[in-house]
């Protein structure tokens, strides 16, 4: 690295201000992200009349009136386990499906392949609302009618696109040369596959897996119409809190956005993984 | 692949399994009222916790609602075994995908809404459940504004108007709300309020002079009004949160108003116009689909929505009202005494000029309401001719009588044929 | 050595599920747009093109995706590069960035509601700062330029963790050798960045950008919530067509519209992003 030298000063002098600047603007968006949902939850412990008030209060009163009603709400923690086994059924199988589909796209060229890739793109270019009605005339006719497994084959539908194309991308930044070696090394290709590529990639399959979760959870349509007694907390809750008062609302609302944040947070760290071990 | 297959067809028939054994014991209640959560609470826990065999009262958006349902009737079977909704949810449906329900023996207290659930069949489709009705709410800081010989319980448009101006003039803000969200029901205002109002008509007066001076009135009205309002749905927010001070909207949707701070608001009929106070009710009604799986079961809940106890309690739960007669008691919430007390005067009122639901449209009811919502649009927000606009709104409406074939209703008079627009 | 169908073998599992899953009801419903009373038609698309809210749809949902993307492209670099070259304190500064990914549609719309209304935050931090005198309306019909600002800021502060979760999985993947060796070539961090990160980010680049135009076609809660009927765009069409005035050839047919605007999108940044093939140093 450089020496310090007396000439070095105003170049530390300009790094420590890029550092601030640097700072400030990792600061500001964080704000910028954290202050709608410090809103959302300044509304959910205020009282009634707090939140129907102007000008808003910026400090929560600690009303727990609102949770306090949604616990004693009829349904709701059957509706939570629910939503937390659709949402982990979901990531599994979209990413046991996904992510051979992005291996394939990444390393073959074959007939097909870009008939393939659109086709995966385009299927979350269809509003699933309208795909609704045959999805249900056909689970219905089928058995798979008002079961986990049946809403989580739909969720997978939904999230494939993410798993397939977040793999693909991944895989595309590894070298073919670190499994060929592995090869010349007596690897099968699967044994190369699983102790060479697997790891490298475990930052998009964290990638799939969160947006697996997430996409199910905030899925309300096919759940409203797909589940009846085995209802999602998405399902069970969300369709009625857009008529419900404001307090209840937010309350609502907040109950809704905490369980992914918890999984986003269980997860962040595997983002990361193998920052390390990328250097080469 | 084969592996997965294989636990595929496993979990699936497990599935399968645990739903047959799980059988259906709880009648399961498909609705579209009650959705906010303490109506929804208060449905379970209140209403129908007294039924035996249980319910299970799911409130749904109306998308969810009808693809459910569609889904069931195409299938040839369901779960449902209770539909809940308004009366244009149910006129759009073939009454063939409903059971008929006038051999059960409970109807309503009125000869209309009966005539209405048979959907223009012989028997009834539905039976009436609830009704409720739109009036005007206004914050007791409005009332000193009221202009000079204004009776609050017998106000025409132009008092209205002038009312607001006041308002708007000594606030500095217009202050009057108007429901004219995406979930707001402004079309029935149009429909049953204004129309009637200042035309004596909705289908046959569309495009007349009387109409051209209704549209000029609410454009008048809505200068006063605050422009935020093509996002309000429920006017109770605007109250409590004193956005809007005189407000226009359903019982219902006002009702946490008056509940939290009863004392700061007064409930009144809406206003009377050239050919009359014009007003229109909501009905809801409660059906049962032709793939009910327990027709009994379905059956013993539709008559026992229709009790004068369960009439009562649905009553505090969602602040709709009776349609049987029964006799109110007296510790009522004071959002459904404020809105009881102006919808009986705004129904006994001597210029009184009550407005049928559009009936006979089938499935172009959609079509009925967005002429309305259109009209309102360009007129008041896109501030176009009048006239121009309304001549070509006309045809569309010409159109959607002629294929639907519905007869005109009141306040229209009858017709042999499809309702012509003059 | 590799078998001739395994690309075949391995793409199976999710052709059979799409197949099953999105074509089967998608080929049932797209007949349905071009179902003109039992024989083929386009009358469907006419009926829909010819409604005077459907130019105005189409120009508020291109106008909100070329207004919105590109800023959160930046933006999801920007915070991309950063949070991969922090030290300490990485992983709760990407959890903070990624918190809006958990959070539905609808629920950010009932949240920047409840910023941007009449008497929402945004209006009592103003008058609480002695800005205003009294609270502005900055959703109305009069003023729908701030309204549209709002609805984009809205936008922008959901729908940008998308794009930065995926370019942050592909950033990883870039040899830190490369960054030093430029520095000691004496590259700027711009240089560094353009050279280096944006060739190498192609691929995570392209899947970013073609799901986020995707899903920003199809655009809906957050515009319902903050513009009501002010806004009108092809998704709020689709739905009414749908489910008010329950005609599903109607609603097929904008929908099919709204696809085709996907793939004309999408061949668009696959051709300007294309990843050279067997280009992965």
């Amino acid at each position: 690295m450089t020496a310090a030298t007396p000439a070095g000063r105003p170049a530390s002098d300009a790094r420590r201000a890029g550092r601030l600047v640097y700072l400030a603007v990792v600061g500001l968006l964080c704000a910028w992200v954290l202050v709608p949902i410090y809103f959302l939850l300044v509304n959910t412990l205020s009282s009634p009349e707090a939140v129907n008030n102007f000008p808003k209060a910026f400090w929560p009163e600690f009303d727990l009136a609102s949770l306090t009603f949604f616990a004693q709400f009829a349904g709701m923690l059957k509706a939570l386990t629910n939503s937390v086994l659709v949402a982990a059924l979901t990531m599994v199988m979209s990413i046991l499906i996904g992510a051979p589909a992005g291996y394939a796209l990444s390393r073959f060229d074959f007939p097909g392949k870009a008939a393939f890739r659109l086709l995966v793109m385009l299927t979350r270019a269809f509003p699933l609302p309208l795909l609704a009605l045959p999805l249900a005339v056909m689970f219905i006719q089928t058995g798979l009618d008002d079961t986990i497994f049946g809403l989580a084959l739909v969720h997978t539908t939904l999230a494939l696109p993410f798993a397939v194309l977040i793999t693909f991308s991944l895989f595309s930044g590894i070298p073919i040369e670190l499994e060929e070696s592995a090869w010349t090394l007596g690897c099968t290709r699967l044994s190369a596959f699983i102790k060479v590529v697997l790891p490298l990639i475990l930052p998009g399959i964290t990638a799939s897996a969160i947006f697996a979760f997430v996409i199910s959870w905030n899925e309300v349509f096919a759940a409203a119409v797909l589940t009846i007694e085995n209802r999602t907390l998405t399902a069970f809750l969300l369709q009625n809190l857009d008529t419900s008062p404001l307090h209840l609302k937010f309350a609502g609302g907040f109950i809704l956005v905490v369980p992914a944040l918890v999984f986003i947070f269980a997860v962040r760290k595997y983002l990361f993984a193998m920052w390390g071990i990328a250097n080469r | 692949m084969s592996y997965q297959t294989k636990i595929a067809g496993a979990v699936s028939g497990l599935a399968l399994l645990v739903s047959a054994v799980a059988a259906h014991a709880d009648v399961l209640f498909w609705s579209t009222q009650a959705k906010p959560v303490e109506e929804a609470q208060a449905m379970r826990t209140q209403v129908l916790a007294g039924f035996a065999g249980g319910v299970d009262y799911q409130p749904n958006d109306g998308g969810p609602w009808l693809t459910r349902l569609n889904a069931e009737l195409q299938a040839g079977s369901g779960a449902i075994g209770v539909l809940g909704g308004l009366h244009g949810d149910f006129s759009a449906m073939n009454p063939a995908d409903l059971v008929d329900l006038s051999s059960l023996g409970v109807s309503s207290a009125s000869a209309t809404f009966n005539d209405l659930s048979k959907l223009g069949t012989g028997e009834m489709q539905y039976v009436p459940w609830m009704q409720a009705t739109y009036i005007m709410a206004a914050n007791r800081k409005a009332l000193e504004h009221l202009p000079a010989g204004a009776d609050l319980n017998a106000l025409s448009y132009d008092q209205l108007i002038e009312w607001a101006a006041n308002v708007h003039k000594a606030v500095g803000e217009p202050k009057f709300g108007f429901p004219a969200g995406p979930q707001g029901l402004k079309h029935r205002f149009f429909q049953g309020y204004l129309y009637p109002s200042f035309t004596d008509g909705v289908v046959r007066t569309f495009a007349s002079d009387a109409a051209v001076t209704g549209w000029e009135k609410f454009r008048e009205l809505w200068a006063h009004t605050n422009p935020a309002s093509t996002n309000f749905s429920f006017m109770q927010e605007q109250l409590l949160s004193g956005d809007a001070w005189i407000v226009f909207d359903h019982t219902a949707r006002l009702a946490q108003a008056f509940n939290e701070r009863p004392d700061d608001f007064v409930a009144f009929p809406a206003p009377a116009g050239p050919a009359g106070r014009g007003f229109m009710p909501v009905l809801a009604g409660i059906a049962i689909p032709r793939t009910a799986p327990d027709m009994d079961a379905a059956k013993a809940l539709v008559a026992h929505m229709l009790k004068p106890e369960t009439q009562i309690a649905t009553l505090r739960a969602t602040n709709f009202f009776p349609v049987v007669d029964v006799a109110l008691p007296n510790d009522l919430p004071p959002a459904v005494k404020a809105s009881g007390a102006a919808i009986a005067k705004m129904s006994g009122a001597p210029d009184a000029n009550p407005g049928l639901l559009p009936a006979g449209l089938g499935d172009k009811g959609g079509d009925f309401n967005r002429v309305f919502v259109d009209s309102f649009e360009r007129i008041v927000l896109g501030g176009q001719d009048i006239r121009t606009v309304l001549n070509d709104q006309k045809k569309t409406l010409s159109r959607i009588m002629t294929e639907s074939g519905a007869p005109c209703w009141a306040p229209d008079a009858p017709s042999a044929g499809p309702c012509p627009v003059e | 050595m590799t078998p001739r169908y395994l690309p075949y073998l391995l793409i199976l599992p999710v052709t059979l599920f799409l197949g099953l899953f999105f074509l089967y009801p998608f080929v049932l419903v797209a007949m349905q747009a071009f179902d003109g009373g039992g024989r083929f038609s386009l009358e469907n698309f006419q009926e829909v093109v010819d409604y005077w809210k459907f130019p105005i749809s189409l120009r508020n949902t291109l106008l909100l995706a070329a207004a919105v993307v590109p800023v959160q492209l930046a933006l999801a670099l920007l915070m991309a590069t950063m949070v991969t070259r922090m030290q300490k304190g990485r992983d709760l500064v990407l959890y903070i960035w990624t918190i809006p990914l958990g959070i539905s549609d609808l629920a950010a719309g009932i949240i920047w509601l409840a910023i941007f209304e009449q008497s929402g935050f945004l209006n009592s931090m103003m008058s609480g700062l002695g800005l205003i005198d009294r609270p502005m309306n900055l959703l109305s019909y009069q003023n729908l330029g701030l309204a549209f600002l709002a609805i984009a800021l809205a936008e922008i502060w959901r729908a940008t963790a998308i794009m930065l979760v995926i370019l942050v999985a592909g950033i990883g993947l870039i040899p830190k050798e490369y960054y030093e060796a430029a520095e000691v070539f004496g590259a700027s961090p711009w240089q560094r960045f353009i050279r280096i990160t944006l060739p190498l980010l192609r691929p995570s680049l392209q899947t970013a950008l073609i799901l986020r135009v995707i899903l920003a076609f199809e655009v809906f809660a957050v515009v319902a919530a903050l513009g009501g009927t002010l806004f009108p765009v092809l998704m709020s069409q689709t739905y009414a067509y749908q489910f008010e005035l329950l005609n599903g050839g109607a609603a097929a047919a904008v929908a099919l519209i709204i696809l085709a605007i996907s793939i004309a999108a999408t061949l668009v940044i696959l051709r300007v992003l294309r990843v050279p093939k067997g280009a992965t140093i």
